[in-house]
């Protein structure tokens, strides 16, 4: 691997609404490599990209490319320019052929004309390149995901590309099609081609990259030979965690000192749904914080969802209370017990043109109605009730629940399941976008509440709370629970390691 | 996330929200100046028959729009009222007309209501099926009845015009108990209903839940396939009942003409009442006055003298403003 350096991009800085989401990021990508970037949500790396691909405009910083500066002001300059961008979503034209697609706007002519044939003959010419064999002349929505993302490299490389950026482009394929896509990527390579390669999958940059860059919070945290980073250290450079020295509390939580796990209330055996959920198995113990770690796309939401009966299983099988329990719609779920708060709280959570009183108040409806009429008066002595008792801020029940902050609306979302007494409640990241504060009272509610019979099933992404706040913790990894930690085990270097190594240490989960 | 709240708790008039504030009574304040106006410049608006005129006129409209509004809560659209209208026209003089039933008046009328809005009802659920079982868009799921349901009303009758002097059906259209029109009544009766379904029944919340947000609603356990299956069919319901009123009125039948343009009345009613055409916010009772409002801008131009096809415009630039009202509201 020679030092050629391809691209060069310094001190960059970007501002959104003078909302710093870049500070001094650097990245650098030698040619004929393949270049992991990898962060957690919101670390930089999508605005990165969109600034050197020319959807942003930098508001600081250099960037050189094959030894010139490089200014480009849209995504097609920047192709034009030898730099090609693969996007999750595929952004191709299904009911076109695939020659259209790849030939799109860059179309041969002859005698003023298009020349079909030689347009085929380099489409199957370019796919030919990575031995995929296929007939150019049909529409590209007929074939797979995994078939189309080739089609978009090998777009990309007709724009001759010298460097093309994937964006978590394993995220849709199956194992088969992510090792050929792989097979694509050393190829690209052998062409001299460099390769930004975005994922959250650990194991896929350690097969494939070269090297890595690491950012945190809009600044580059560190850059290195993959050879020359570990797992954990990858990992806990990407979270901010310092494996050596992490001590302190950091959240409301206060794990009580013994183990008083209850009965078992919700047992999972290797659930498997869509791509995100391969093999999860888990038990959840009465009065207990049971707690999902893993890094994004661990699969953790989605199983949840499962649980939820929002979304259907492939395999696996629940059980409630030691009855087989298979969900197929949120309201069995919400009739078997089980509460629900999801992780975006305005597009899966509050009703917004709705009143606190009728959010609050949703999910309780059947309960709170008698022949279809629902009882005003029990409804505004419960919505009281919660107002008072959480501390929810807000002009009264009637006030639209649009009008509240983050923390307030997150507390009415809270209330809409405690009202319904559950048995199992689930907290899909209940303290994010929330204040301090109010995180604080969140975290602390949540405690009171597991003391108090409750069982609680947290996901969260910030480890601390996971952590400090959970009696039990499982850690998933692609769409498997590789580790449960329980009790004293529980530590942000425990989780960190289960998360980056993949196993554990203690006892294997499930059967 | 942290923003304030925009409400005051000490109630000052500091920020005084001019567009929300249009936007909630915009069209009460509008329809009462119409109503100043015609006191002050037109003849003989204080009259009973004036008042019965516009009533009669607004009512099938009315009618249309309460069904319409509860699918436009849910954050759909029914463009196959009107066609619906014309198969639950062509559907009833069909029946009442039919000899079989052997100059039984009363069992022809009442089998051919009781057939013609169950008719309508399952036009509705067919549509609802469409837009909740297939997730089609409900502007192109009730353009399939829109085109095929005036088709089926035209195939039903060979496109020929039904005459008819029955006046144990008329009555629908024509009768007057305690010296109100039965359509009045009809109105009024659903308005009411309607109004206090959406606002005190479970089936209500659903309603504005699903079309609020319809991901939170299916999360709080609202069965949301099953709410717009119902106010598709509700709105068949409606339109079936218009059908039968607007050819009890003209003592005739026609495929070609039963409800046409219904769809759009319907839907500029619905907008001018200040129900959020996305749905998540309805008013029943914005619904009646904003139909009663474009009814009375139309009465007034005509009474004053301008002609059909300037009142359009009006009507027209009327339905903008309020649509831009609402606009102004959500920043």
């Amino acid at each position: 691997m020679g030092a050629d350096l391809l691209l060069a991009m310094q001190g960059v800085d970007k501002r959104f609404a003078g909302i710093p989401a870049l500070s001094q990021a650097t990245l650098e990508v030698n040619a004929g490599e393949v270049h992991a970037l990898v962060g957690q949500n919101g670390a930089g790396k999508s605005t990165l990209i969109k600034v050197l691909t020319g959807y942003h405009q930098r508001d600081a910083g250099e960037v050189t490319f094959l030894g010139k500066p490089f200014e480009v002001s849209s995504p097609q300059q920047a192709q034009a320019g030898g730099i090609s961008t693969i996007y999750q979503e595929i952004n191709l034209v299904p009911l076109r052929s695939v020659t259209e697609n790849i030939c799109l706007g860059r179309a041969k002519r002859r005698f003023g004309l298009l020349d079909w044939r030689a347009m085929h003959e380099e489409a199957e010419h370019l796919l030919n390149r990575f031995r995929v064999r296929l007939d150019v002349r049909r529409p590209l929505g007929d074939f797979s995901t995994a078939t189309q993302q080739m089609v978009a490299i090998a777009r990309a490389i007709g724009f001759s590309a010298r460097l093309v950026i994937m964006d978590e482009p394993t995220s849709s394929l199956d194992e088969q099609e992510v090792q050929v896509l792989f097979d694509v990527i050393r190829q690209l390579k052998a062409d001299g081609v460099s390769v930004i390669f975005v994922s959250h999958k650990l194991d896929e940059l350690y097969d494939v990259c070269d090297r890595v860059t690491i950012m945190r919070d809009g600044r580059t945290v560190r850059s290195a030979d993959m050879s020359d980073i570990s797992k954990l250290e990858l990992v806990s450079q990407m979270l901010g965690r310092d494996v050596s020295k992490m001590e302190g509390h950091a959240t409301a939580f206060s794990r009580p000192p013994a183990d008083r796990s209850g009965e078992v209330v919700l047992t999972a055996r290797s659930l498997a749904a869509g791509q995100a959920v391969r093999d999860v198995s888990f038990e959840l113990h009465r009065g207990e914080i049971a707690s999902f770690a893993g890094l994004l796309g661990a699969g953790r939401t989605e199983t949840a969802r499962v649980v939820f009966g929002a979304d259907p299983t492939r395999a696996g099988s629940m059980y409630l209370d030691g009855r087989a329990y298979a969900p197929t719609h949120p309201r069995d779920a919400i009739e078997a017990g089980l509460g629900f708060v999801s992780e975006d709280r305005k597009l899966e959570g509050i009703v917004p043109d709705m009143s606190v009183a009728d959010n609050l108040t949703l999910a309780l409806l059947p309960r709170i109605s008698a022949g279809g009429v629902v009882d005003e008066g029990k409804q505004r002595e419960i919505v009281d009730r919660f107002i008072k008792d959480l501390g929810i801020k807000c002009s009264g029940p009637g006030q639209k629940i649009r009008e509240l902050s983050g923390g307030n609306q997150q507390k009415v979302l809270l209330a809409r399941w405690l009202a319904m007494s559950p048995d199992v409640l689930i907290l899909d990241e209940p303290t994010r976008g929330i204040d301090v504060g109010a995180k604080g009272e969140i975290q602390r509610l949540i405690r009171s509440l597991s003391d108090g019979g409750l069982t609680v099933l947290m996901i969260s992404s910030e480890l601390e709370e996971v952590a400090e706040g959970a009696d039990r913790v499982f850690v998933l990894r692609e769409g498997r629970t590789v580790a449960e930690l329980a009790g004293d085990e529980i530590t942000e270097e425990t989780i960190l390691a289960a998360m980056a190594q993949g196993h554990v240490s203690h006892q294997e989960p499930g059967q | 996330m942290t923003d304030a709240p925009p409400w005051r708790s000490d109630g000052a008039l500091a920020n005084f929200d001019v567009f929300g504030f249009l936007a909630r009574y915009g069209t009460l304040i509008a329809l009462l100046l119409l109503v100043v106006f015609n006191l002050a410049f037109t003849r003989n608006f204080a009259t009973l028959q004036t008042l019965n005129v516009n009533l009669t006129q607004v009512c099938t409209i009315v009618i249309v729009a309460v069904g319409m509004t509860l699918v436009i809560a849910t954050g759909g659209i029914d463009l196959s009222v009107g066609s619906i209208m014309a198969i639950a026209g062509a559907l009833a003089p069909l029946i009442f007309l039919s000899p079989i039933f052997d100059g039984n008046v009363a069992v022809a009328v009442a089998v051919a209501m009781v057939s013609a809005i169950l008719v309508a009802t399952l036009c509705g659920l067919f549509n609802g099926w469409l837009v909740a079982q297939f997730r089609i868009q409900p502007i192109v799921a009730t353009l399939v009845l829109f085109i095929a349901g005036r088709g089926i009303a035209q195939a039903l009758t060979n496109s020929n015009l039904q005459v008819f002097r029955v006046p144990e059906f008329q009555w629908i259209g024509l009768g007057r108990p305690l010296g109100l029109p039965v359509q009045v009544i009809i109105m009024v009766v659903l308005v009411a209903f309607a109004a206090w379904m959406l606002r005190r029944t479970r089936f209500g919340r659903s309603i504005l839940a699903t079309g609020g947000n319809e991901r939170a609603a299916e999360l709080a356990g609202v069965a949301v396939n099953r709410t717009k299956l119902a106010v598709y069919a509700i709105s068949g319901f409606c339109a079936g009942i218009a059908g039968l009123v607007v050819i009890a009125i003209n003592s005739a039948s026609d495929a070609n003409l039963v409800g046409l343009g219904m769809e759009l009345d319907a839907i500029a009613a619905v907008a001018v009442g200040g129900t959020l055409l996305v749905g998540g916010r309805a008013t029943i009772v914005g619904t009646l006055l904003g139909a009663l409002t474009i009814q009375l801008v139309r009465y007034t131009l005509l009474a004053n003298g301008v002609p059909d096809a300037a009142a359009l415009i009006v009507k027209a630039g009327i339905i903008a403003l309020a649509v831009w009202l609402q606009q102004q509201r959500r920043t």
